[in-house]
């Protein structure tokens, strides 16, 4: 049982990430390369609002709603992969 | 290291905004004439840019009014209502803005910001959900950061993505309460209220209204959106402010539940601030009578609104989607915002510079604030200048450079 269940959190993880990467890239000018330590402030230059679009556009993909407080907590683009995560697992 | 060295990217954009001319956010009148007119740098200048829709602030009633309450009871409260008691006038303010709305109670604020951050932060406790639309005023967003619900925002003006969100939010415990506002700020558009009563209605939220521009505004009696779209009776609480149409300041809720009082010795911005002084309050109260007794100044409002609308629409230019007493004309970069709202404050014409990140969709504005103390000379001098300096910075179709109109008075 535990095996699976992994197995299952995994690929929803990889989809999480997918999506998080696809909207990200959709959002910047020109290809930056994006890893789990990229700073989405102040690597990537996007405004607070900025932010708050591209959060939206992951609820809608993810049909999920992510509160305030929990995107304010997030710096990395690890960080929202992991608060995404936590967010689509409770449903 | 400063403690204020984490403004300096702050700093730098003041600095770059303010280089270009006038500081757009300490502009200082050397005299205020009357609600349409004032004197920047020594020049006349026409006021479009002061939210006081029905241009009561100088209303002879009203000063009188102010003037018999500072005489009788002193400049000011010097303390809270719930630590040093209330004066009648408060009392009163509160029966009449509930009798106005057809409800039992009402709680009033020292500003509308306070309104909001303190019924926000009271009404929805920790167990509690806030759903707010995208495109709230900073007092909404500040009322939502000083409670403890969890706060989700839905997509400006979309009935459709509330109704996600409330969906998505059905097996969790807790109320539920929906924030929009009458007419947004910004742009001048209006929530569309009927459809957001709906969803409230079906998934047995509870739901408030902003009316702080919409009041005086909208509807046959000046109620607001909730009025105009004819469903006040799904609207739980309405907040608004005196600081627009009834020309003072303070802030006020509304609402019909039952046990509302109890807010007066749980909410903090209620509780631990100073009440406004009794003359504020004098002057608001005859504020509301001259805003209910001649509906004309409404309809004023509407005229001068259309014209502006029209006007900068036909010009060419790129107006909000609604005609509301809020024109917003949107430029294609900050640079030209600001150095355009220079041209016109030099040209004797106020209004706001409004940029982002203030603004929706990251839009420069130039906002208007129509009033129905404008003269309609007062509102063809707008469009005059806004037709001269839109061609000459090659805005808009049409001749070269006319000639700057000259200052219209009312
Ligand atoms: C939508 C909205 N709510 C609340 C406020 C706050 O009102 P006040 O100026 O009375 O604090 C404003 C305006 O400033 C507003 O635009």
């Amino acid at each position: 049982m535990g095996g699976l269940s992994a197995v299952k959190m995994e690929s929803v993880s990889d989809q999480i990430r997918a999506i998080v990467l696809k909207q990200l890239s959709a959002l910047l000018p020109e290809p930056v390369p994006i890893s789990d330590q990229t700073n989405i402030v102040r690597d990537l230059g996007l405004d607070s609002l900025a932010v708050m679009d591209f959060v939206m556009a992951i609820e809608d993909d993810l049909d999920i709603s992510v509160p305030l407080d929990r995107i304010a907590e997030v710096e990395t683009v690890g960080d929202l992969i992991r608060t995404l995560d936590e967010l689509k697992a409770q449903g | 290291m400063s403690i204020l060295a984490k403004f300096a990217p702050l700093r730098d954009a003041y600095e770059k905004l303010k280089s270009v001319g006038y500081d757009p956010f300490s502009i200082k009148f050397d005299a205020i004439l009357s609600p349409t007119e004032g004197v920047v740098n020594g020049r006349r200048t026409i006021l479009l840019g002061t939210n006081n829709y029905l241009g009561l602030t100088y209303d002879p009633t009203c000063i009188r009014k102010s003037v018999e309450a500072v005489e009788a009871q002193g400049t000011g409260t010097t303390g809270s209502r719930i630590a040093n008691g209330s004066y009648d006038g408060h009392k009163r303010l509160e029966s009449e803005l509930a009798r106005y709305f057809g409800r039992r109670h009402c709680m009033v604020f020292s500003t509308g910001y306070q309104a909001n951050l303190g019924i926000l932060s009271t009404l929805a406790g920790r167990e509690d959900h806030l759903i707010i639309d995208a495109d709230s005023h900073a007092s909404i967003y500040d009322g939502c950061r000083l409670g403890h619900a969890e706060v989700v925002r839905f997509r400006h003006n979309d009935p459709d993505d509330l109704y996600k969100r409330m969906r998505r939010l059905a097996d969790k415990p807790g109320e539920k309460l929906i924030v929009v506002e009458g007419i947004y700020s910004m742009l001048g558009d209006s929530a569309p209220l009927a459809e957001i009563a709906a969803v409230k209605r079906e998934t047995g939220a509870y739901l408030l209204v902003d009316e702080a521009h919409s009041l005086g505004v909208l509807g046959e009696n000046g109620r607001g959106l909730a009025e105009a779209a004819g469903v006040e009776a799904d609207v739980d609480f309405v907040v608004g402010t005196f600081s627009k149409s009834l020309g003072s300041v303070g802030g006020f809720c509304v609402a019909d539940i039952d046990g509302f009082d109890m807010l007066r010795v749980a909410c903090r911005p209620y509780m631990f601030t100073a009440s406004l002084p009794p003359s504020v309050i004098a002057s608001t109260i005859q504020a509301l009578h001259q805003m209910e007794s001649r509906p004309g100044l409404r309809t004023r409002l509407r005229n001068n609104a259309k014209r502006l609308h029209g006007g900068l629409g036909a010009l060419g230019f790129q107006v909000g989607p609604e005609v509301s007493p809020i024109v917003s004309v949107a430029l294609p970069d900050r640079e030209t915002a600001i150095m355009f709202w220079n041209r016109l404050l030099n040209a004797g014409l106020y209004l706001n510079l409004a940029l982002p990140p203030a603004t929706p969709n990251n839009h420069s504005l130039l906002r208007s604030s129509v009033s129905a103390a404008h003269s309609t000379a007062q509102i063809d001098f707008a469009l005059d200048l806004f037709a001269a300096i839109g061609r000459e910075f090659g805005l808009i179709p049409g001749a070269g450079a006319d000639a700057l109109p000259q200052a219209a008075t009312a």
